[in-house]
């Protein structure tokens, strides 16, 4: 039986800093996603949401506030929260919904409202939580994506112009992309030019944290057929594997990786895409696109290893030889990436969602990748929690 | 606070010999392992640099600035008995244009900042004055 579900409509809000409730981005993202599938709201059987941390009690039960707002119809509803990976969550419990036959058409919606500045943990005195440790001590997440590039620099001759390449690429995709936060090219010399801000990142090379919005309508195949879809984008591939003991790598938010004196040491990002190109039955190899996790310029280069661009190493001659740009043999990130947008966490993983479609679909505008028919998602986040999505046409 | 070189406490576990920090860990974390008590046990005061960087904007709270904020390095040290990357600051004074990869750090004890008249005191890293990480490193327990 074939484990694939159509993605029949996608839809967003554009990314800013609009300071509004994240309600109303969740809401114009599912409407533009409903009227794009050409499905009837009253028609949906299953309401996913992508939760939020920092709106309340409404973005705990995200999927619930998503459905009243559109309008209570009885559809069953669901919540997901996996930090970065909460929309690709939100997507597999709508898939897994639809295979086990419960509904034929879903609705997955994530949305945010995001504080200026650093994220920063809960309020008060809790050294029981990591998350709170890390920050009392001084650790903050460019700390972290720091500890990678500098690694990279030291292994691999990563360079400073690299990181800035990087943002210059993304954000000339960015800037011709109408949902992207950040409109503007940069040069070289701009990038290097911002200020530092984790040795040796800097400003403009990490991504900013964003208000907006994505939704996806997913449906069976048969759905799709019986309602005139005749070749949609469909998902081949949902992974959202947690890590294995012992994980080796430095990870957010913890202070110590897990010992690997007694265990065989793993790379918990290395795992992520593995599974998607298993379930898919496919290779990096068969790739026209990537999505992929930009928290900073430098950690894109990490991720062309991840997700089997490249042997580990090779990333640098990747990127310089511009394969990874729009018009190279496998463009990544020509949504933009975080670089453009900003981060808005449930709503990213959708948001890349966004992207491949419209890119499989031939609907990319000036971003649009020649031929697209196979592309990949990767994200990650804190405590355990990645994903990665393989969509074809 | 004992006498002594400073330390870092960490568990390990008395049915598997794994290593854990930081100490408020409560249960065995290897998959193989059912689960035995874990020990509380002083881990490698030695470690090499696995990364570094530094912070050159304020933290938001929890983290409890001096005024004027001053910046400082961070470094991920692996310990080599433990196989483990343990993070921290690095002591005042001394700058990323100090520290490379693969560098031998010592663990010390330093303020981190004063609540009232008390000092709460943190681990950091300090490089090694010359590389004699292997004359210091402890034995296996």
């Amino acid at each position: 039986m074939s484990r694939e579900v159509a993605v029949l409509g996608v839809g967003m809000h554009p990314w800013g800093k609009w300071g509004r409730n994240f309600v109303s981005y969740g809401v114009h993202a599912a409407r533009a996603a409903l009227k794009d599938a050409g499905v009837d709201w009253r028609d949906v059987q299953f309401v996913s949401g992508a939760a939020t941390m920092r709106c309340g009690y409404p973005g705990y039960v995200a999927g619930a506030t998503f459905a009243q707002a559109l309008g209570w119809q009885g559809a069953q509803i669901h919540t997901s929260y996996a930090a970065c990976a909460s929309g690709s969550q939100a997507l597999a419990a709508a898939r897994e919904k639809i295979l086990s036959g419960a509904c034929e058409v879903a609705l997955v919606v994530g949305a945010d409202t995001t504080p200026k500045g650093f994220l920063a943990p809960a309020k008060g005195y809790r050294p029981e939580d990591p998350d709170w440790v890390r920050f009392y001590i001084g650790i903050t997440n460019p700390t972290y994506f720091a500890l990678y590039a500098r690694r990279r620099m030291d292994l691999y001759g990563a360079t400073e112009q690299d990181f800035a390449a990087i943002k210059v690429k993304n954000a000339a995709a960015g800037a011709v992309n109408p949902n992207a936060r950040y409109r503007k090219k940069y040069s070289v010399e701009e990038v290097l030019g911002s200020a530092m801000v984790a040795d040796p990142l800097r400003l403009f090379q990490i991504c900013a944290t964003s208000d907006g919005g994505a939704a996806v309508v997913l449906s069976s195949l048969d759905y799709a057929r019986r309602h005139g879809h005749r070749d949609p984008v469909r998902v081949a591939a949902i992974s959202t594997v947690s890590p294995r003991f012992a994980s080796s790598e430095v990870e957010m938010p913890d202070i110590a990786t897990d010992s690997a004196a007694t265990a065989e040491g793993h790379s918990f990002r290395t795992s992520i895409a593995r599974k998607a190109y298993e379930e898919a039955g496919i290779g990096p190899e068969d790739l026209s696109l990537a999505e992929v996790y930009d928290l900073a310029s430098s950690m894109e280069l990490d991720w062309y290893e991840y997700i089997g661009l490249c042997a580990p190493g090779g990333a640098e001659q990747l990127l310089r030889s511009g394969a990874t740009a729009l018009g190279g043999r496998v463009p990544v990130n020509p949504s933009g990436g975080l670089a453009s947008f900003g981060e808005a966490v449930p709503a990213q993983a959708l948001a890349q969602i966004c992207e491949l479609a419209w890119q499989l679909r031939g609907q990319a505008g000036e971003r649009q990748v020649a031929g697209a028919r196979v592309g990949i998602t990767a994200n990650q986040g804190l405590f355990g929690h990645g994903s990665s999505v393989i969509l074809k046409r | 606070m004992d006498e002594g070189p400073p330390r870092l406490l960490g568990r390990r576990c008395s049915a598997c010999g794994t290593y854990f920090f930081p100490p408020l860990i409560e249960a065995c974390r290897n998959p193989v392992c059912a689960g035995g008590p874990l020990e509380e046990v002083p881990l490698s005061r030695t470690g090499r640099i696995w990364s570094y960087t530094n912070a050159c904007y304020q933290p938001p709270e929890p983290f409890v600035s001096p005024d004027p904020f001053e910046p400082f390095a961070i470094a991920a040290v692996e310990l080599e008995r433990e196989r483990m990357v343990v993070l921290g600051q690095v002591v005042r004074g001394v700058g990323v244009e100090s520290l490379k990869v693969g560098m031998p750090m010592e663990l010390v004890y330093e303020t981190l900042h004063h609540d009232g008249e008390v000092a709460k005191i943190v681990w950091k890293w300090r490089p090694l004055a010359d590389d004699s990480l292997q004359v210091i490193a402890e034995p296996a327990r």
